[in-house]
């Protein structure tokens, strides 16, 4: 007993081991698979598909008191497309709300009175008037609507044009009609990967280290020279890859199937993705330090990583339009730093100066758990 | 090897351990023996430093259970009752994982594991779920001795484990006492107490005795007898209300009885008493106390 | 025998190419003490679902109170009592609670509960304890209340899965009094154990290995035909026979 062991640790090969068996335990459960690599396509699937079938052949009711050329040409553009469909023209401007209400026209043009006249002299405003209780929809249409207009041959310059004078522009005035702010709508996508990305680092770690406490296993680790910092890494790396690859097919199905493209920066999206990544899986481990058993771990993330993910994100409803209480809830849900910071990237192309707030937050957010998580680990069970 | 000395655990309000000190020598196979709830686990858990005592100290190899927890957890194998290893993964999986856990592999010290390991081998390429209790256990205790400790703490190893299995496990730890390893068993099998070197009957978090199973034997005060007769669930309530009775219990095939006092009579007037009531085949003798007895005793003066 | 609560038939249960109960075959009389013995995996937890209905038979079959095994095993479920060591007690609950729970399940009529809860309190000693939750008890104490609340409904046949695994021996010896009670009562008891001093207080013993039933009898003449001095003995020359170690 005088010769007790002395040997050098060796935290590469206990981490190697380590990350196996975590893999092993993945890939050998069938559901945990599921849940892994097909709910997340599924989920994307459905959202998505969600907004794209419902955008062609929408029906499109007009206001237009001027009924000049350059009014008539819009118009042609927007019925020609394939996403509209003329429907009627209004007589009054007063019909726009009943209009609406029935349900059957998905956006209203309205024209400004004189509309070829202020055109030309470059400064025409055209209002398009959506049902905003489909965020989500109406934003589509009326970016659809938008790009429509501005590309309208008496836009871009076909039309009749004194040299000198500035290059019309129609200024497309957007009104939402019961929810007139259009931010926070336009998600899906960014959406779908925080939901996705909170469902495997937060809620799966936090189950796998909840369940070896609840085997037992944990007091056989914890009485062995490996380093409880070795147990939470090796813990997590598996997550990490596995969400690593989500994103990348999430990505690429958003692109190629959805036909949503990424404006901005790749390289800026996926940088925000691994914040993002680091602050579940942080708020993981610590959701699995605390919780006593593997149930509770669950509940726990699920409640955290899905429920309020879902609601306060602003994925679902936009947050401006939630109470107070929980629009202050709302700014520390990390996923709704994401998805902001990601929709900015994805669909306004925004570089890493505009997202620079979100980052910092979420930054800000995964040290503070992991600080949290390292203070309440404990190298004993107690 | 081991020295406990005052050590003492509440949790919340429960008394979990009060004022435990014992010590263990090296080699040396140290039963803890008491009922579900006595504290036998807290003790485990405090020696294998995964928490820590209100009070008193403890030292391994002269390894301070607080200060120098490291060393102690590189050193000693520990097999908590509720262990259940990691289900989805095949036999071999498991113990390639502990040997790696305590940078060791199997070929390192497989001629320790060897004697248990080879009955489980034929089936290393099935899921540890798939596994029957004692075979189960078999794996655990590979697994917990992987990196040869100097200390194996095995809680309940046996419970809900087969007669035979277990008998296999014992004769695995006779083995590995043979080998210089210090063993803290707890069980709740009396036979299995006679196995090892010296015992302690905790209760209620406090040690009722220490001593080796004979040496508690022989402290028995009274003389016990065997009783047998054809009906035996009538026969104990019968003894029992036999005025010189004090304490009757099941024991197999027999009920062992012992007297107020001592008296060369009480057998016949026992035996007449009974074989009045209408009892055929009475059979009484005087027999050896077994440790089972003994913690009965204790257990019943205590309560 | 003319009173067999549970008559076994060929009894067959197979796993893909894997035979878990193997042709077993035997009777258990009203009243009696039946103790179901075998190593870990010999296939008594197999076997056991059958005969609770839990589990159909591949092959064979039996009744048990009279009732299919396989065709009416929700006859089956209402004339038997069940306990395992695993499960038994919602940890939550009260110790009345639970007793009101299952006196619930298993179709006690209302009026009668609080009539018999309170006999089960007096019968167990239990009174102090009433409001206790069950997760505070020892488990010597939690196993006794669990095979009370077993038998509530007053069951033909109680079968007791390792009831006493882990229990201190002087809570053991409470509990198999409370197995007598039972039994002088005219309740059938078919109980697994690991412990052979137990296999001695049954009034006959099987013990399985592989599959089958390899010995049957009272343990006096089991002990005979063994040439053994304990169960335990005859038990270890059985069982080291055994091929297998898995379920």
């Amino acid at each position: 007993m005088n010769n007790p062991k002395s040997k050098q640790p060796k935290p590469s090969s206990q981490f190697i081991a380590f990350f196996k068996k975590e893999f092993r335990y993945i890939f050998r459960d069938t559901w945990t698979m599921i849940i892994l690599l097909i709910l997340p396509i599924l989920m994307l699937i459905l959202f998505g598909l969600g907004i794209s079938t419902e955008i062609r052949n929408t029906r499109v009711a007009v206001f237009d008191p001027s009924r000049d050329v350059a009014t008539q040409q819009i118009v042609n553009s927007l019925s020609t497309s394939e996403y509209f469909i003329i429907d009627h023209y209004l007589s009054d401007i007063s019909e726009v709300e009943q209009t609406l209400k029935k349900g059957d026209i998905g956006i209203i043009v309205v024209f400004e009175p004189r509309f070829n006249e202020n055109l030309n002299r470059g400064n025409a405003t055209v209002q398009l008037i959506a049902d905003g209780s489909d965020p989500n929809t109406a934003s589509t249409l009326v970016n659809y609507a938008t790009a429509i207009i501005n590309s309208s041959p008496i836009v871009t310059g076909n039309a009749p044009t004194q040299i000198g004078t500035p290059l019309p522009r129609i200024h497309c005035e957007i009104k939402l009609l019961y929810n007139p702010t259009m931010k926070g709508t336009y998600n899906i996508v960014p959406g779908v990967l925080g939901i996705v990305l909170m469902l495997i680092c937060t809620l799966m770690t936090s189950v796998a280290i909840a369940r070896e406490k609840e085997t037992g296993s944990m007091e056989v680790l914890l009485v062995s020279p490996i380093k409880p910092i070795t147990i939470i890494m090796s813990k997590t790396t598996p997550y990490l890859i596995l969400s690593l690859f989500n994103l990348t097919s999430l990505l690429l199905l958003s692109v190629f199937v959805l036909k949503v493209p990424i404006v901005g920066s790749l390289v800026l999206l996926i940088g925000l993705s691994l914040v993002f990544i680091f602050v579940c899986l942080s708020l993981g481990v610590l959701i699995s330090i605390i919780a006593p058993s593997q149930i509770v771990a669950l509940l726990v993330s699920a409640v955290i990583g899905v429920i309020l993910t879902l609601m306060l994100s602003g994925m679902i409803f936009p947050i401006e339009n939630l109470p107070l209480v929980l629009q202050w809830l709302a700014q520390i849900i990390p996923a709704k730093w994401f998805i902001e910071a990601a929709r900015n990237v994805m669909i306004k192309g925004a570089g890493i100066a505009a997202i620079a707030k979100e980052l910092t937050v979420l930054g800000g957010m995964a040290l503070f758990l992991l600080a949290l998580s390292v203070k309440k680990f404990n190298k004993r069970i107690e | 090897m081991i020295v406990v000395h005052n050590i003492s655990k509440q949790y919340r309000k429960v008394q979990a351990l009060s004022e435990i000190s014992f010590s263990v020598g090296k080699g040396e196979i140290f039963g803890l023996i008491g009922p579900d709830g006595a504290g036998k686990t807290t003790l485990f858990r405090i020696l294998t430093t995964l928490i820590l005592a209100d009070s008193g100290t403890a030292t391994l190899n002269g390894w301070d259970i607080v200060q120098d927890y490291c060393r102690i957890r590189e050193n000693v194998g520990y097999m908590p009752g509720r262990f259940s290893l990691y289900q989805t993964m095949t036999v071999e999986e498991n113990l390639d994982f502990f040997a790696t856990l305590f940078r060791t592999t199997i070929a390192e010290n497989y001629d320790l594991i060897k004697d248990i390991y080879s009955q489980i081998e034929p089936f290393k390429d099935r899921m540890a779920g798939k596994l029957s209790g004692g075979m189960k256990q078999k794996l655990a205790l590979s697994c917990a001795l992987i990196h040869r400790p100097l200390v194996l703490f095995l809680d309940e190893p046996t419970t809900g484990i087969d007669p035979v299995s277990r008998k296999e496990l014992w004769a695995m730890l006779q083995k590995l006492k043979s080998e210089g390893i210090t063993i803290v068993v707890s069980t709740p099998y009396m036979d299995e107490a006679m196995m090892c070197d010296r015992i302690a009957m905790i209760q209620k978090g406090s040690i009722m005795t220490i001593d080796t199973p004979q040496g508690i034997i022989d402290k028995i005060p009274q003389k016990i007898f065997a009783v047998k007769a054809d009906n035996m669930s009538c026969l104990l309530a019968d003894l029992r209300k036999f005025e010189s009775t004090e304490t009757c219990h099941t024991f197999g095939e027999f009920h062992h009885i012992t007297f107020r006092y001592d008296n060369e009579k009480l057998c016949d007037e026992l035996k007449f008493y009974l074989q009045k009531l209408g009892y055929n085949g009475v059979k009484i003798k005087e027999i050896e106390p077994t440790i089972e007895d003994c913690f009965i005793n204790l257990t019943d003066s205590r309560i | 025998m003319k009173n067999a609560v549970i008559q076994v038939e060929n009894l067959t249960k197979r796993f893909g190419d894997f035979t878990a109960v193997d042709n077993i075959s035997f009777e258990v009389e009203k009243g009696e003490i039946f103790g179901f013995l075998g190593a870990n995996g010999a296939g008594k937890t197999t076997a056991m679902r059958m005969l609770c209905g839990l589990s159909n038979p591949t092959s064979g079959g039996g009744t048990v109170a009279g009732f299919d095994i396989s065709q009416q095993s929700e006859e089956v479920k209402k004339h038997i009592g069940y306990m395992s060591q695993k499960f038994a007690l919602y940890e939550d609950l009260k110790v009345w609670e639970n007793m009101r729970l299952y006196a619930g399940i298993y179709g006690v009529p209302r009026k009668k509960i609080s009539e018999i809860i309170d006999k089960m309190l007096v019968s167990l000693d239990f009174e102090s304890e009433k409001n206790t939750l069950v997760k505070e008890l020892p488990l010597g104490w939690k196993q006794k209340l669990a095979f009370s609340v077993s038998i509530i409904h007053r069951p033909e046949i109680v079968f007791l899965d390792e009831p006493t695994g882990g229990v201190d021996p002087a809570s053991r010896r409470q509990f198999w009094e409370l197995i007598y009670k039972a039994a002088s009562d005219g309740i059938t008891v078919f109980v697994t154990t690991h412990y052979m001093d137990e296999a001695e207080y049954c009034n006959r013993v099987s013990i399985m290995v592989d599959g089958r039933i390899d010995a049957l009898d009272t343990p006096t003449n089991l002990k005979r035909q063994f040439e053994a001095v304990s169960m335990d003995e005859v038990f270890t020359k059985l069982a080291r026979g055994a091929k297998r170690g898995d379920n």
